[in-house]
């Protein structure tokens, strides 16, 4: 048995602090990588909330009542028990100990590490400007009564009992932000029974990764299903009781909307308490190489509380690459670096079909292949420069996002299949495949394949082994 | 047959009927089954008659399509009227024909007769142009009745008339198949006439000896089953064939008894083709042909017998075609190598009832019943029979100069029949000018899209192929039955019917009182024999009686045929007698006992002067234009363009030129071409705009254009108004073969693809208006079974989406464009229905991709497209369905890109083609493009592993 709670065992061990689903996978991989499935050694995951893992991703079917609460988790106590890995739910961490290499929870527990793993995730931001009751500072993580973020189960269940009650005030729930999470938060409250406005200070939704054409079909759709969009809403100020709950918003036009729930969905941000606590070198998150090794050589981060390169993580793709390097890495097998791709978003907004990848505002030189149909709701935008993908924007017909993804990423000249490519791009694509072709001459694109090995050459990337540490 | 009045039958019933094809003059047998239920008749399936002589069962792509352009849509199916305002009205036929009469009687009156004329066609039926002949000649007293054979065999008829003294085609179809040598002159018989073609190159398989040779500018699909090929210099074909006299005089190569007893004017025919040198140097020089394939061709020519030398437009189009004609034929009288099987020149002619039309006077310069002006007696024994009195004195304007005789005003109406003068005639735009001034114009005509519609005071409507009941005559002096099998449309009348009937109105109710064909045909016959002295036999036989004039063409045992036998005509080539048991005789085989109908009865050979094409080549006009009609089109496309197979080919009016010539003058194969020639002043002459196609076949120096487009087809296809109006002196026949030309490339900013579902362009106007505001230079229309498609090219960067809102009823439900390339793809939808297409690329090369018209055409009749279909609808093809490229199997739909993908993957022949594709072995017309495809193909290979090595 392992040790769950002593202190001072030198039993080789790993630590993960936070249990969401990067966590989470990276202890599948590891278990999927270790010779007979059997970890070479002892594993504690420590997570703050006190469910059993799940697919947070799942959280917005969950709102929107198209699946249920048992269907999310992703894997059963038991698990954890047959790999021989040690949970702790529901009593964060709260201290590194770099000196001692241990790990304190919120209860006192002081687990000791060999490796450790911060995989703390984030947190939503509070919009600015802050309401006036909370205190001034930015990572707080108490919200005021009233607003809340959309980012874990505790979320949804109170949004859900605020449809039950008609969020206590008109039926009426406020939305800020527009980006994939408020959208999802909005159409789920909108079918939950509220009446939901949603605020975007952008001039359109999306902004990040749909063009205007794109994000106006989005916009229109959703209005269409009785949602109310208001773009281009500057928040000026908060709508409080006395006692600090959040009633609604003034906006800088003067409007005053009014809601008994309202949810901030204006991005996230990286939950470094701790590693920041313990010293580690953050910027806006922990930075580490393309190993996920931070500037302590025992601890790594991963996935959207750590920075590669000066970039965070939102997306999941990005972050089950780093899994893959990282699992590899802790089993002492030979893996490439992790290094920052362009990075595809494939979203489903309540049913609504979009795909989103490379650069989204052409610049002026570059070629814009536009394809719509107004009927089916399709829409379709290519960048083209110097006859290579830059840019992909699809809304409704995805079918060929990925193979117009992968095109993107290798750099390919497409000039042979130039004339099918906004019409037929799949197949045009395919049809390129089939073509032997020279190679693309391109060496500056494709230098940034190679040599992430050395990106911090002033760092001692040799990571010690366990056996070291032993 | 009886089939239009069918008895009362409550159940559909089906019966077989044997008729005509309509198209060229080979007149192949077509045998159809009808459905007929109570109030109609329907064409279930259509082939080739077995029982004809002229085909055997055999059917062309074009004969073959014939019931798919039979849709009621397009036809004019009312007379209308010009009112004062200039807009055509509809009126009853009392109404037409009392006016058409009164406004002849009124110019007979104050003009005299001469000032009315007719402009007729090879596609009536032999008794409508008897019909014609009649009351222009006999009773309204005008000699101006002409006709388009005019443009098509004029010069032959001329040649055998000075040769022969008659008009008269000494051999048979079966004669190619007991040849020995078979001589192609002017000739792209594989296109023009495929069955023929057929025919012969059966021939060839069944016997080993039999050797062809092509004499043509042009390397044409004809040189498929060629043994020897002569590219000679275009007009050069007299110098060749008098070079041919002195060679068979030179090496003893003449017949010199059949010269002596049954010929004259030798001599001087030798003399004249002596006055150039005759080397073979020298002459391969003028033709601008290899020497030893020239020697090849004499040596051939002059040692075999049984010679039949077939020519038809590329000789008879010039202005020395009569000459041309006399030259052929001048060699096969010295060489005996006439009235044999196998042996003899064989005039083909284009149309379908060229001869028919003949034969009863159908020409300017004859009569009646192979009868002319001079011919001494000949007016008064026609005016006695039909009892006529108004016999014109003598000959009248032949086409070209009929619309100059217009032009000047001496023609104060003119009815013009079954033709489309204002597209056909060389210098199409004078003629047109010509139309217009004049103050009566009637046209009658089956298809409501005739440009020469557009010039008419009164339009007729007249019934059509499958209508139109009477007889027809083709190249072998065959007369079949052309059955009506099918009622005309609404109030569409026959030919003949309009004719007559305003001949009754004018007085001449005894004349023209006919109850229907049978009754037309049977004067028709009577007239052939009226006082025809059947031809002597021998020297010193009994001189013919002052008022009888001897005529080859008799079919006076015809003239006794009721209704019944009538109908059941079978295939009988004129002349025509009785056996001893009183069955009709028909004749195989003219001139077998080398009597000839001039008045001494022997053959004449005529002397000939080689003459270049009188349209002169220029700095301005460096290149010969040479016109001609392609595989699957037929004449102006009226008829042909209802049939989508037939539109797939060739889809838009082109140009053809050596890969040098193309070169030269920047000219791409695929893009678009302008061309043009100059008049005698020095001005532009036409305006042709066509897509370029690089051919190896063509001479430097030479351009080809097809001449069926016209201004309801294309924006600027006619290729009459590059031509000059020269004519052959003899014949009257224009020089079509011969223009002189510049060609350049079209500016244009972008191309595109409209595809319209029927009926959202009304008209014309809708086409003229769109493309009058999208500064287009060109467009051609391609009508498709469910679609027209247009292929467009313009200047200018249109705001398409404002044209496609403005022009196309309905603005884009899809919408995709391609801003740096200028490209655009659009549709757009009724109700969920595709109701429009558009697919616009920039740059004036032709865009490598060409939709699947076929299955957009499926789109275009879908109620409702599926998420698929609509996705890949602007891409043009079904998603995963490949490009078949451009449609060489009219028959099985199968295209230029399939057909190169079997070639390399492993068909090495045409018919390992046929066994995996299917292309070739229906009708067989793309066989010879099928044969070039694996050649080229195969070329390829051994290119690249020349390269490899």
């Amino acid at each position: 048995m392992h040790p769950s709670s002593s202190t001072g065992d030198t039993t080789p061990s790993l630590i993960i602090i936070g249990h969401g689903m990067a966590a989470q996978k990276l202890l599948e991989q590891l278990v999927a990588l270790s010779p007979d499935r059997q970890l070479p050694w002892a594993v504690t995951v420590i997570g703050e909330e006190p469910h059993l893992p799940y697919n947070r991703i799942q959280l917005s079917p969950l709102l929107a009542g198209e699946t249920q609460a048992d269907d999310l988790i992703s894997q059963q106590a038991d698990w954890f028990s047959l790999h021989g890995i040690t949970r702790i739910s529901g009593d964060p961490a709260c201290q590194i100990d770099r000196a001692a290499r241990c790990v304190e929870t919120a209860s006192g527990r002081r687990i000791p590490y060999q490796r450790l793993v911060i995989a703390t995730g984030s947190r939503p931001a509070l919009p600015l400007p802050l309401p006036a009751h909370l205190p001034q500072a930015l990572d707080a993580n108490d919200w005021p009564p009233g607003l809340m973020g959309f980012r874990d189960l505790r979320d949804v269940e109170q949004m859900q009992a605020a449809c039950r009650t008609g969020a206590g005030h008109d039926g009426n729930a406020l939305v800020i932000g527009g980006g994939l999470l408020g959208l999802e938060a909005a159409e789920g409250l909108r079918k939950g029974g509220l009446e939901v406005t949603l605020l975007q200070r952008s001039e359109r939704l999306m902004n990040r990764q749909l063009d205007d054409v794109a994000a106006g079909l989005l916009e229109q759709e959703l209005s269409e299903r009785g949602l109310e969009i208001i773009t281009d809403a500057h928040l000026e100020q908060w709508l409080e009781t006395p006692a600090g709950r959040i009633t609604g918003v003034r906006l800088k036009d003067g409007r005053e909307l009014h809601a008994g729930l309202t949810i901030a969905s204006t991005g996230i941000r990286p939950e470094i308490t701790l590693a920041r606590a313990a010293g580690l070198a953050c910027q806006r998150a922990v930075q580490v190489d393309g190993h996920l090794l931070s500037s302590d050589p025992h601890i790594h981060a991963l996935g959207e509380c750590c920075e590669v390169e000066g970039e965070t993580f939102g997306l999941i793709e990005p972050i089950w690459a780093q899994i893959e390097v990282l699992a590899r890495h802790l089993l002492e097998q030979a893996t490439p670096p992790y290094r920052n791709a362009p990075l595809a978003t494939r979203l489903k907004v309540s049913g609504i079909d979009l795909y989103s990848c490379g650069e989204l505002m052409p610049h002026p030189t570059d070629e814009v292949l536009v394809y719509q149909d107004h009927a089916l709701g399709d829409y379709r935008r290519l960048l083209l420069r110097d006859e290579r993908l830059v840019g992909v924007v699809l809304y409704g017909d995805v079918s060929a996002g990925n193979a117009l993804f992968e095109a993107l990423k290798a750099g390919t000249p497409l000039t042979a299949i130039r004339n099918d490519l906004l019409l037929m791009p799949a197949q045009a694509l395919a049809q390129l495949d089939e073509t032997p072709s020279g190679p693309p001459n391109d060496p500056g694109g494709r230098a940034t394949h190679q040599n992430t090995a050395s990106q911090h050459p002033d760092r001692d990337t040799t990571p010690d082994t366990f056996e070291e540490a032993a | 047959m009886q089939v239009r009045n069918p008895p009362d039958a409550p159940q559909p019933a089906r019966c077989r009927a044997t008729t005509t094809c309509p198209y060229c003059g080979v007149g192949c047998g077509v045998a159809v089954e009808l459905e007929q239920d109570q109030d109609s008749v329907r064409i279930v399936s259509l082939s080739g008659d077995v029982a004809h002589p002229a085909n055997h069962g055999r059917l062309c792509v074009k004969g073959s399509a014939l019931a798919e352009t039979l849709s009621a849509d397009g036809r004019l199916t009312m007379p209308q009227v010009r009112d004062e305002a200039g807009v055509l009205r509809e009126v009853s036929w009392e109404t037409a024909l009392d006016l058409i009469a009164a406004r002849f009687a009124d110019l007979s009156r104050t003009h005299g007769g001469e000032s009315i004329a007719a402009y007729l066609s090879g596609q009536l039926l032999t008794e409508d142009y008897y019909v014609a002949n009649k009351l222009f000649k006999g009773f309204i007293g005008t000699p101006h009745l002409d006709t388009n054979s005019r443009l098509c065999m004029a010069s032959a008829v001329v040649a055998h008339k000075r040769a022969f003294g008659a008009d008269a085609v000494p051999c048979s179809y079966e004669d190619l198949e007991r040849a020995e040598l078979v001589v192609l002159v002017g000739s792209n018989l594989a296109w023009n006439h495929p069955v023929l073609f057929q025919r012969l190159k059966q021939a060839r398989i069944d016997n080993p000896l039999l050797r062809i040779v092509v004499i043509d500018p042009r390397v044409t699909d004809s040189c498929e089953i060629a043994d020897l090929y002569l590219g000679l210099r275009p007009g050069s074909d007299a110098r060749l064939f008098n070079g041919l006299l002195a060679y068979m005089a030179d090496r003893g190569r003449l017949d010199r008894l059949y010269l002596k007893a049954h010929t004259q004017g030798f001599d001087a025919a030798l003399k004249a083709a002596r006055r150039e040198d005759c080397s073979l140097a020298a002459i391969a020089r003028d033709c601008d042909v290899d020497v030893e394939r020239l020697e090849t061709f004499y040596y051939w020519f002059a040692t075999q017998l049984h010679v039949v030398t077939l020519f038809s437009q590329g000789v008879n189009q010039s202005t020395s075609g009569t000459d041309k004609g006399n030259a052929i034929i001048n060699c096969h009288l010295a060489g005996g190598k006439l009235g044999l099987p196998g042996a003899g020149p064989f005039s083909i002619t284009g149309q379908p009832n060229a001869m028919g039309g003949r034969e009863v006077g159908g020409l300017a310069n004859q009569l009646a019943a192979h009868m002319d002006y001079e011919t001494p007696g000949a007016r008064e024994l026609v005016g006695e029979f039909w009892n006529a009195p108004n016999i014109p004195q003598g000959p009248g304007h032949k086409a070209v100069e009929l619309f100059a005789a217009i032009e000047r005003g001496e023609i104060q109406a003119l009815w013009i029949m079954a033709t489309n003068p204002a597209v056909s005639l060389p210098d199409s735009t004078r003629v047109r000018a010509a139309l217009a001034a004049c103050p009566l114009v009637i046209v009658s005509e089956c298809m409501a899209d005739s440009d020469t519609l557009a010039y008419a005071d009164v339009v007729l409507p007249a019934s059509s192929w499958s209508e139109k009941d009477g007889t027809v005559t083709n190249s072998e002096r065959c007369i079949s039955r052309q059955r009506g099998l099918l009622a005309p449309p609404g109030e569409a009348r026959h030919d003949w019917w309009q004719l007559a009937e305003v001949g009754k109105r004018m007085g001449y109710q005894a004349a023209f009182g006919y109850s229907g064909p049978h009754a037309i045909f049977r004067e028709h016959a009577r007239l052939s024999g009226f006082r025809n002295v059947a031809p002597r036999h021998k020297a010193g036989s009994k001189p013919l009686a002052a008022s009888s004039i001897r005529r080859l063409f008799n079919i006076a045992p015809l003239a006794e045929l009721d209704r019944e036998g009538y109908d059941a005509l079978r295939p009988i080539q004129w002349p025509v007698r009785r056996g001893e048991k009183g069955e009709l005789i028909g004749t195989l085989r003219l001139f077998e006992d080398a009597t000839f109908n001039t008045p001494n009865g022997r053959a004449r050979l005529v002397p000939v002067t080689p003459q270049l094409p009188h349209q002169a080549l220029s700095d301005a006009t460096p290149l010969r234009l040479n016109t001609g009609r392609i595989r699957d089109q037929w004449h102006t496309m009226t008829r042909t363009a209802r049939s989508a197979r037939l539109m797939n080919h060739r889809a838009e009016p082109f140009v053809e030129l050596h890969p040098q010539d193309a070169a030269a003058r920047g000219l791409q194969d695929g893009a678009l071409a302008q061309l043009a020639g100059r008049d005698e002043q020095g001005s532009v002459r036409g305006d042709y705009r066509a897509r370029v196609r690089i051919s190896h076949g063509q001479r430097q120096g030479e351009v080809f254009i097809p001449m069926h487009w016209n201004d309801h087809f294309a924006s600027h296809g006619r290729a009459g108004a590059l031509l000059a109006g020269l004519v052959d002196p003899f014949s009257g026949q224009p020089e079509s073969k011969h223009g002189a030309v510049d060609v350049m490339p079209l500016p244009c900013e972008w191309q595109a693809t409209l595809l319209i579902a029927p009926g959202v362009w009304g008209g014309h106007e809708d086409l003229a208006g769109a493309m009058t505001e999208l500064e287009g230079c060109y467009w051609a229309r391609i009508p498709q079974a469910t679609l027209v498609r247009y292929q467009l090219a313009g200047e200018g960067q249109p705001d398409w989406a404002l044209w496609c809102e403005r022009h196309l009823s309905v603005q884009a439900g899809l919408w995709a464009q391609d801003v740096a390339q200028g490209g655009i793809s659009a549709a757009g939808f009724r109700e969920g229905r595709l109701i429009w297409w558009l697919k616009v690329t920039a740059g004036a090369a032709r865009s490598d991709r060409q939709p699947n018209i076929a299955w957009l055409g499926e789109c275009f009749a879908s109620d409702q497209l599926s998420a698929l279909e609509r996705r890949s609808l602007l891409a043009g093809r079904l998603s995963g369905q490949a490009d078949v490229g451009t449609m060489v199997c009219a028959c099985h739909q199968v295209g230029e890109l399939t057909i190169r993908q079997a070639i390399q993957s492993g068909d090495r022949c045409v018919e390992a083609l046929g066994a995996r594709l299917a292309c070739g072995t229906r009708c067989g017309s793309c066989l010879p493009e099928l044969k070039r495809l694996v050649e080229e193909e195969r070329s390829d290979e051994r290119t690249d592993s020349l390269e490899m090595a």
